[in-house]
């Protein structure tokens, strides 16, 4: 009886007494549930005040007053509906570089794993090493060596520093060592392939998951990154959400008169972006991640 | 076969040069936007301008050999020593607090007959996918006093001793779902059979959390320590957020504030490349050591 209870994950629970329930750690995990989506859960309901109904109603109920409309209309209307250029930035950021960073970062990593060539030790220890560096710390001396050829203020000149992520090629490095067998790669050469038919159609295939997680990182490195938008960027029409929610704040500084309009231009930068990786979630391989860092 | 085996790795055939062509454009790139951009910042800080009067009256400022003058004027500026300060105790109550909650969370998962272990997984996770900069800005909302729903009209977030914890918690909640993952995923990696047999030795789910699982993933708890260290040292977007409502945030509370405010504010690029480049020594040098430290602890528990 109790060897069945004991494996029992699931439906019996419910009949076995609730004893068996551990509510100890069942409370914990509620707790710290609770401390990580309620602050949202309270800007959804913030959304849906009007500026008066901000500062007067009870915190915790939402107003059905069409509140919530007004303020998507004042948000996506604002300075010409600026908001939505930052969407599409934020967007073009995210995806542009995610995309090319990943492909960088597996190109790289399977040559490395896979291929001993002429300085091939060196580039790696080299990439070693950067892995140490702080990217973000090196915002300032990027924007200072591209001020230097007027490179800044650009679409440019926020991606390209984010194109090479040495973690990201660390990782693929790992895996490409791990997964992708070269007695596979000697059959494909037998067989006549190219050595770039069998990096395109072998070696690229087995490094998917990787390249996935890869993509997933840089995504939100970029979509989360402010330093450097807010080094490089002077006009506002380039602005990222990050930067532009925060100049959004910056005019609306210490007055309370536009709280509704960032409030809901909060909500707007959480739900969509929470909605992706909640649904992606299962096809991250953190484990991959603290596999690639224990070394 | 057996060759393969051996060699693991293997040189190239026919001196084909794919593998090249696929490693430079991450060379190139990493030395255009890592490399050289500090070798450029090294160089700035060993400058500054001076303004040459020449018998034509004003002439164009000019860059000249400044030595360590500006190392020497930020490693004397007070308020360098105070940002460090002010980021320090960040770091030492934030790190802590995340390796903390991280190591409960992991382990409460992963006990037996926990309930909502799916829901609770994802809800402490969901911060991760909200930007440092989005984060700051809903907490401020929480703590300024006109529309705090947490009591910010009685305490004061932002007060003396307030404002580090108002800030700590901040990047605690945006990535202690991130480092419970990472342990959850290495308690998942333990071979089960050693939990069975305590358990069939009686041991209780406590017990083994503590003296069996907690041990065992000391290694990812190393590692998600020095990225917390690193992180904290990195702490910018925050501070620079809350500013706006606050004045108890100043426009160097944190050492990177102090670069940004240097460089961008008030022009001074050589200043701000000479601390630009202490912070990275002095990063780099905390990784260096912190990787040691969790390499001993790691080494011992193994053996």
């Amino acid at each position: 009886m109790t060897a069945i209870q004991l494996r029992g994950r699931g439906r019996e629970r419910k009949l076995g007494s609730t004893r068996r329930v551990n509510l100890v750690p069942t409370i914990i995990l509620i707790i710290g549930a609770l401390y990580c989506v309620l602050p949202v859960l309270w800007i959804l309901i913030a959304s849906t005040k009007t500026n008066d109904e901000l500062f007067s109603t009870a915190p915790f109920l939402p107003r059905f007053d069409g509140g919530f409309i007004a303020n998507m209309q004042a948000l996506f209307a604002d300075q010409n509906g600026i908001f939505g250029q930052w969407v599409l930035n934020s967007v073009i950021y995210a995806i542009g570089g995610g995309v090319l960073s990943t492909i960088i970062a597996g190109a790289a990593g399977y040559a490395l794993g896979k291929y001993t060539f002429r300085g091939s030790k060196w580039i790696f220890r080299l990439i070693v090493a950067a892995v140490l560096l702080p990217q973000i710390m090196l915002a300032i001396p990027q924007f200072l060596l591209l001020a230097k050829f007027g490179m800044t203020n650009n679409y440019a000149s926020v991606i390209l520093p984010q194109l090479v992520s040495p973690f990201a090629i660390y990782l693929c490095k790992i895996y490409a060592e791990a997964s992708v067998p070269d007695e596979i790669m000697e059959a494909a050469r037998i067989d006549g392939g190219s050595e770039w038919r069998i990096f395109w159609s072998v070696g690229s295939r087995l490094m998917m998951p990787a390249l996935v997680t890869v993509f997933l990182l840089q995504f939100i490195g970029i979509w989360n990154n402010f330093l450097l938008p807010f080094v490089m960027l002077n006009d506002n029409r380039l602005y990222p959400l990050t930067l532009g929610l925060f100049s959004l704040m910056i005019v609306t500084g210490g007055t309370a008169a536009q709280y509704s309009i960032v409030i809901a231009g909060v909500l707007v930068s959480i739900v969509p972006l929470a909605i992706l990786f909640l649904s992606l979630q299962r096809y991250w391989k953190i484990d991959l991640i603290s596999g690639g860092v224990k070394i | 076969m057996a060759i393969a085996v051996q060699s693991g790795r293997r040189r190239t055939k026919r001196g084909s040069s794919l593998p090249i062509f696929l490693v430079a454009p991450a060379v190139i790139l990493l030395l255009l936007f890592t490399i050289a951009p500090a070798i450029y910042a090294i160089d700035l800080s060993f400058l500054h301008l001076k303004i040459s009067g020449g018998l034509l009256g004003i002439g164009a400022p000019k860059e000249v050999w400044a030595g360590f003058a500006n190392y020497i004027a930020t490693l004397t500026d007070p308020e360098f020593w105070s940002s460090l300060g002010r980021m320090l105790i960040v770091a030492v109550i934030g790190v802590p607090a995340t390796i903390f909650f991280a190591t409960l969370f992991a382990l409460c998962l992963d006990v037996k007959r926990a309930r909502l272990v799916g829901f609770t997984r994802l809800a402490i996770f969901l911060p991760y996918a909200v930007p440092g900069v989005v984060a700051s800005l809903l907490w401020g909302f929480m703590y300024l006093p006109a529309t705090s729903p947490i009591g910010g009209q009685i305490i004061n977030y932002f007060g003396t001793t307030g404002v580090f914890f108002s800030v700590t918690n901040v990047a605690v909640w945006g990535v202690v779902g991130f480092n419970m993952v990472i342990l959850y995923t290495a308690v998942r990696s333990l071979p089960p059979d050693l939990f069975e047999a305590a358990e069939l030795d009686g041991a209780s789910e406590l017990q083994i959390a503590l003296r069996i699982k907690l041990p065992l993933i000391a290694p990812a708890i190393t590692m998600v320590a020095l990225f917390s260290v690193i992180g904290a040292l990195q702490l910018f977007n925050e501070p620079t957020t809350l500013k706006p409502l606050t004045n108890a945030i100043t426009s160097t509370w944190v050492p990177l504030m102090r670069v940004y405010a240097q460089a961008n504010v008030n022009n001074d690029i050589y200043g701000g490349a000479a601390t630009s480049f202490i912070l990275i020594i002095m990063t780099v040098g905390l990784a260096v050591i912190v990787n040691l430290i969790g390499r001993r602890i790691v080494g011992r528990e193994s053996k």
